[in-house]
């Protein structure tokens, strides 16, 4: 029993997701390679090859990978996969891209988005916005999974084998074609990865009201997220919606500011560790899962917040 | 040019469900049920691209319960031309439901098919990108913008790092996310006409698919609940609780 993981990165390095990946493949038991698909990514494999656990990196380093569309990662996937027990990504809009058509090219069901692993057959994962936690198990001779962000801390960066081998097989189904895309430039750090997270919701009021939330997340070194409300209203971008079908995030601290609570948002922040909540309706949903409640007027917490800090 | 629009009945989105008590699953008794409102994004989008005589025929299809006719229906009201039901008693699951559309698409032979890109139940965000591999089609996840050119699509999709924009080939599978576009409701007179609509309907074992799932779920429970907190009565005592309490901030 070995799992393939295919590993998250940007062609330069992993993603820390790529470490909590591995950590639910150590859970499952039997140790694990790393499948590295991308262009120019050599980089990302060495790191890959030395995660803690370990075995093999595999290297698929080719223009038709550069820019993961699925067409051409998902049969390669297929491919190196069908040798192992399990292949697992993780479930971010990579991951969600490619891994169920992973999984129908094998003819197994995906199991997505686990919070835990109980056996090598049976995973935990939340339904329905996170309101209810099913346990299942699947039959297939190949499990298909895709791991929560927050469902594991990522081993060590340090400790695996160090063996990268290359594959050269190259699928490329010339069917789609990447164009362009515009990534949210930020020195912060990213929602996923930050240990402490301030949120804006419609309350903020506009685009430029989010600026309030700049130097408090400056002096905590804190990212900033968005409820869905906030993003529809063009205040800020998608990158930074949090919730059910947004970013799931469990940071240390997560402060909300005028974001009600309604289930999507809770489904993607109720795990973090002490959650802060800043609403001036002081019947708001958010206050029924915040661990401190500040009712009131966020123009005016704000600023006493920032220098406070 | 047509369109296939996949459709899932869900619980609506404003019900907090509830777990029975014996942990087989989430009681769904006289709850209220909807389309699952990314696929109300698909049919939206499909309308649009019909108005704006791209598409010829918007086609929409569900795989369940005879229940679904209800959800059917209101996507006739949304300007869908016709329906497709796919009647099973089994409990749907992704895979299942791919198989049945890609049996359906050799004969419906559609140009674009619009899935939602998660169900607001499962949560599984599959069944879009396994119909696409079924097929052999090219796929564009998490659509917020769909520009039609000549044999091909552009597609911005919604990323976790921003916004990536993607071409492909028709015929394709787009798969859309909550920025797509903005449904409209059905007005009355498109209710009382949706009633005329043709709606067909057939059977996985009609249509020669094997729908049973290789997953099964063993128990089902609650969340684990978050202890009731405190409400503070000012910044300064938010700042204190936070440093000295919870130890969260320096
Ligand atoms: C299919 C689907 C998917 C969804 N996915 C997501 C998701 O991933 N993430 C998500 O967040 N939502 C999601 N939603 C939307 C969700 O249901 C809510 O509509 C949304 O979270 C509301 O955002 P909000 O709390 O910012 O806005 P509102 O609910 O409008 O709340 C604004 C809050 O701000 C407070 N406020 C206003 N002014 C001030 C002030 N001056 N000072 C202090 N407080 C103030 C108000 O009291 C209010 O509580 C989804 C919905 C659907 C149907």
């Amino acid at each position: 029993m070995t799992a393939l993981i295919v590993a998250e990165h940007d062609n330069d390095s992993l993603r820390p997701v790529t470490g909590v990946v591995a950590a639910a493949a150590t859970a499952i038991g039997g140790g694990y390679d790393v499948l590295v698909a991308g262009e120019g990514c050599a980089a990302a494999a060495v790191e890959a090859a030395a995660l803690a656990g370990a075995g093999k990196a595999l290297l698929a380093d080719h223009a038709a990978y550069g820019h993961q569309l699925a067409e051409n990662i998902a049969p390669l996937v297929a491919e190196v996969g069908g040798g192992y027990s399990h292949i697992l990504a993780a479930h971010t809009t990579t991951g969600k891209n490619f891994l169920p058509r992973v999984a129908a090219l094998l003819d197994v069901a995906q199991i997505s988005d686990i919070m835990a692993v109980v056996d090598e057959a049976t995973f935990k994962r939340p339904i329905y916005a996170g309101n209810a936690i099913a346990t299942v198990r699947s039959s297939d001779a190949i499990k298909v999974v895709s791991v929560r962000g927050t469902a594991y801390d990522p081993v060590p960066a340090e400790g695996g084998s160090g063996i990268v081998e290359t594959f050269d097989n190259i699928h490329d189904a010339g069917l789609s074609g990447f164009v362009g895309e515009s990534l949210a430039v930020s020195e912060r750090p990213e929602l996923t990865a930050a240990g402490t997270i301030i949120s804006g919701g419609r309350g903020m009021g506009s685009g430029e009201n989010f600026a309030l939330l700049d130097g408090i997340a400056d002096k905590l070194g804190a990212a900033i997220g968005a409820s869905r409300a906030a993003v529809d209203a063009g205040f800020v971008p998608n990158d930074m919606q949090v919730g059910q079908t947004g970013k799931i995030v469990a940071p240390e601290l997560y402060i909300a500011v005028g974001i009600s609570g309604a289930i999507q948002h809770l489904a993607g922040m109720k795990d973090s560790k002490v959650i802060a909540a800043i609403n001036k309706d002081e019947d708001a949903p958010i206050f029924q899962v915040a661990d401190y409640g500040l009712v009131a007027d966020l123009f005016k917490a704000l600023p006493e917040l920032e220098a406070l800090l | 040019m047509k369109v296939l629009v996949p459709v899932k009945r869900v619980v609506d989105a404003n019900v907090k469900v509830r777990v029975k008590p014996d942990n087989t699953g989430v009681d769904l008794s006289n709850v209220k049920m909807a389309v699952n409102p990314f696929c109300e994004i698909a049919i939206e989008e499909a309308v649009r691209l019909r108005e704006a005589g791209v598409a010829t025929e918007v086609v929409a299809v569900a795989v369940g319960g005879s229940a679904c006719q209800e959800q059917l229906r209101t996507c006739l009201a949304l300007g869908a031309d016709r329906a497709v039901l796919v009647e099973t008693d089994e409990p749907v699951h992704p895979l299942g439901v791919a198989k049945a559309l890609k049996a359906l698409q050799d004969s419906e032979q559609a140009d674009i098919v619009l899935f939602g890109k998660q169900s607001i139940d499962g949560d599984n965000s599959q069944t879009g990108p396994m119909f696409a591999a079924l097929t052999g089609l090219p796929q564009a996840t998490f659509a917020s913008e769909v520009k039609p050119q000549d044999g091909s699509l552009e597609v911005t999709r919604e990323v976790d790092g921003g916004l990536q924009t993607i071409s492909v080939k028709l015929p394709a599978v787009i798969t859309t996310d909550l920025r797509l576009n903005e449904p409209r409701y059905a007005s009355l007179p498109n209710i009382m006409k949706a009633k005329r609509k043709p709606m067909d309907k057939t059977t996985p074992a009609e249509l020669g698919v094997d729908v049973a799932s290789s997953v099964e779920v063993l128990s089902v429970e609650r969340p684990a609940e978050r202890a009731a907190g405190i409400k503070v009565e000012s910044v300064e005592e938010l700042v204190d609780k936070l440093k000295n309490e919870a130890k969260v901030i320096a």
